[in-house]
């Protein structure tokens, strides 16, 4: 199902931790990347960390590409856009989605993506293929969001399977992560802040 | 307490804390968060859409006249639309505070042009914001209002995608209240007849040397001094960002950091004459190069997007900024042959596509016909696998256009429009059709929403019909159908019969847009 996840790049001390993490989230207009994008970013600002977070909004929500710049870091951040091989993670809804921001990723950086392909373009390539590109990048993590989102109980939850899946390169500790959980569903009832607890932790579990 | 917002959020939440009573605006990208936002949040401010960008800025004046703070937002291209207004209110000046809040999209992301707004700043004459992040976004809005109390005239916040639409934390201060009632002290002040419109000008003009003063003070224009003087930088807005990317440990030259327009004169002239080349980032047009050129006759080189240091067209980043700079850029990493373009499409089972559908198996039969169409969703059948329109040029453009094309000779001309494009823009067009009998065929594709921007109340949910009669297009010329698939047939028989109707004629396609549809269901 996936490959193995491999050592973690980041230490974490329980009261002040230094990291500095860029993340580009990527998939197809509606797949839902704001949610693990607002998930972290409550982790961030729970712990006054500094956050800067570019979206997509508009015409390219309509089924096209979409993308989201994700800065995370104990000291002030300028641009709100990564520079070039400036990302140590691509958290990807979409395989093909993953290599389209490869240009952004650092030589040592981690894909992180759901093995689930998108087709809504009559071109969509081989997906065989896709998975061979991916491979070919050294650090990488294919999961089938889908199938453990069912496991979990709900097929809506396939982006909290993938943020678990990318835990170990975010450079927060789990527990803040498990709270901006709680914080973003907190709204919505204990039933769905569990579900989506369950669907984060299903990948490690 | 920190909070995470959007800028655009973040200006909503400035105006709110910094006493405002009225958000007036039109959805338009990256704009449209200001206004909803306020929708949210906002209790006991006006924030209902208005019909287009016009009549909101006209709406903030009034508010204006009887001394309240109001905001009015659009995207760059809707400046155009409220142009007479802003303009003019220019000259009449202001009695509560108006911020004109415009969103530029460099790069083209959601919009038919690049245009850089703060054109529209130094052409009515007026003061211009330009925040760098979020917080400045929150402070500049908080203070805008006041400024331009204190001014006397409209103050202009100047935006871009990337930064409208990014998040960080921001720190409010403390709220403000509302102002009261009061009229006008300057007397005649909104009357712009010529004689009192002179003194109106004069008075603008008396005033120019007053804005420099204030961005010569202004905290958001700072001198930031370094040892190394070869190169002097003007980063206006959010190019500081990229600029200072480059450099974590700080810039080795010195910057001239720019929030606040009209230039500061006396801090550009520090810079250029310390400095032995000036280097100019600016998101949009090169309008503060052409300026600083200007400043200097020594032939001093100003680099920027002119002599092509920056690209001319399209947004900076911080590798563009690093290649201007002589630093190691990474250009040559290449997206895998493998990835295929993936461009936004109609949603499936979208009311659009099957009025597409039907409009393209009757425009087979007549291959001399066109089909001009309009901003917004259905702009997408451009592409295939409809490729069914012709043209789109302006809000409400398909249905002028195509009157134009038929007083020239075209026949059929159809035009498809949006239901709030039809009301921002559309009404006006169809009135001079209906004057002259023009024989255009207009399908407003109605999907009881404004869809494109994520779903805003449209202007005339339930009212086109009556908008189109009281017009004067012919009630039995104004055909309303349900595009299902089911009603095809029906469909491409009323589109046939209405394009031979020798006169004006409208056909209304009416199914709820799915997007609403479910996040009604979802409620």
């Amino acid at each position: 199902m996936a490959s193995k996840a491999r050592k973690a790049p980041y230490k974490f001390s329980r009261k002040r931790i230094n990291m500095n993490t860029n993340i580009i989230l990527s998939g197809v207009g509606g797949q839902g990347i704001l949610s693990i994008a607002a998930v972290i970013g409550k982790a961030a600002l729970n712990n006054d960390l500094y956050i800067k977070q570019s979206e997509v909004h508009g015409m390219s929500q309509r089924g096209g590409d979409v993308q989201s710049n994700l800065r995370i870091s104990d000291s002030p951040i300028y641009s709100d856009l990564i520079p070039l091989k400036g990302a140590d993670l691509i958290l990807s809804l979409e395989p093909m989605e993953a290599l389209r921001y490869l240009p952004f990723l650092k030589e040592d950086g981690w894909i992180v993506t759901s093995s689930v392909n998108f087709v809504n373009i009559p071109d969509y390539p081989n997906a065989e293929e896709i998975i061979n590109e991916i491979k070919k990048h050294k650090n990488h993590v294919l999961i089938d969001v889908e199938a453990l989102a069912k496991q979990a109980g709900s097929l809506r939850t396939a982006n909290m399977v993938l943020l678990g899946a990318a835990l170990p390169y975010l450079g927060l500790p789990k527990e803040y992560i498990e709270q901006g959980v709680k914080d973003l569903f907190a709204s919505k009832g204990e039933d769905i802040v569990n579900l989506n607890l369950k669907a984060l932790n299903i990948v490690r579990s | 307490m920190k909070i995470l917002l959007l800028a655009d959020e973040a200006i909503a939440q400035g105006a709110l804390d910094g006493g405002l009573s009225a958000v007036y605006a039109y959805p338009g990208t990256p704009s449209t968060e200001i206004t909803e936002y306020i929708q949210k949040v906002g209790t006991g401010i006006h924030s209902r859409w208005s019909t287009n960008e016009k009549t909101a800025m006209e709406e903030a004046v009034g508010m204006s006249f009887v001394g309240k703070r109001s905001m009015v937002c659009m995207k760059h291209v809707g400046m155009n639309v409220a142009a007479d207004a802003f303009m003019n209110m220019a000259v009449t000046g202001v009695n509560g505070g108006i911020l004109v809040v415009a969103a530029d999209d460099p790069s083209m992301h959601s919009s038919q042009n690049e245009q850089d707004s703060r054109y529209y700043g130094k052409f009515a004459l007026i003061p211009v914001l330009e925040p760098s992040n979020q917080q400045e976004a929150y402070d500049m809005a908080y203070e805008g209002l006041e400024l331009s109390e204190k001014l006397g005239r409209p103050v202009m916040l100047r935006i871009t995608t990337r930064l409208a639409h990014s998040r960080s934390s921001i720190t409010r201060r403390e709220p403000k209240p509302q102002n009261a009632l009061k009229f006008p002290s300057i007397e005649r002040q909104f009357i712009l007849l010529p004689a009192n419109a002179k003194k109106r000008y004069a008075d603008l003009l008396a005033s120019q040397a007053l804005y420099k003063e204030s961005s010569e003070n202004s905290a958001y224009n700072q001198y930031i001094d370094a040892d190394n003087k070869k190169l002097g930088i003007i980063a206006c807005g959010i190019s500081y960002n990229y600029l200072m990317e480059n450099y974590p440990e700080g810039c080795p030259y010195p910057i001239l950091k720019i929030g606040q327009y009209p230039l500061p004169p006396k801090q550009v002239f520090k810079l250029l004459e310390e400095c032995e080349e000036i280097l100019v980032l600016e998101e949009g047009y090169p309008l503060i190069e052409e300026l600083v050129k200007g400043y200097t006759s020594k032939g001093l080189k100003i680099h920027g997007r002119l002599d092509g240091t920056l690209n001319r067209q399209g947004e900076l980043n911080p590798d563009l900024v690093a290649k201007a700079l002589g630093l190691k850029t990474e250009f040559n990493t290449t997206i895998p042959e493998i990835v295929k373009m993936r461009p936004p499409a109609l949603c499936m089972g979208c009311g659009h596509r099957d009025m597409y559908e039907a409009l393209n198996a009757v425009m087979e039969e007549y291959p001399n016909g066109k089909v001009f169409s309009d901003i917004g969703c259905y702009t997408l059948g451009a592409l295939p696998p409809f490729k069914a329109i012709d043209s789109c040029l302006d809000m409400g453009a398909s249905i002028t256009m195509a009157k134009g094309a038929a007083d020239g000779g075209l026949f059929p001309s159809v035009s498809v429009i949006g239901d709030s494009t039809f009301t921002h823009s559309g009404m006006t067009g169809l009135l001079d059709a209906v004057n002259e009998n023009t024989n255009i065929t207009v399908i407003i594709s109605d999907n009881e929403t404004t869809a494109m921007t994520g779903g805003q109340d449209s202007a005339g949910t339930g009212k086109l019909e009556a908008i189109c009669a009281g017009l004067g297009v012919k009630p039995e010329h104004i055909r309303v159908l349900v595009p299902l698939k089911k009603n095809f047939e029906e469909m491409k028989q009323v589109i046939r019969e209405e394009i031979e109707y020798n006169g004006v004629s409208v056909i209304i396609p009416r199914r709820e847009c799915l997007q609403t549809l479910k996040r009604k269901k979802k409620q």
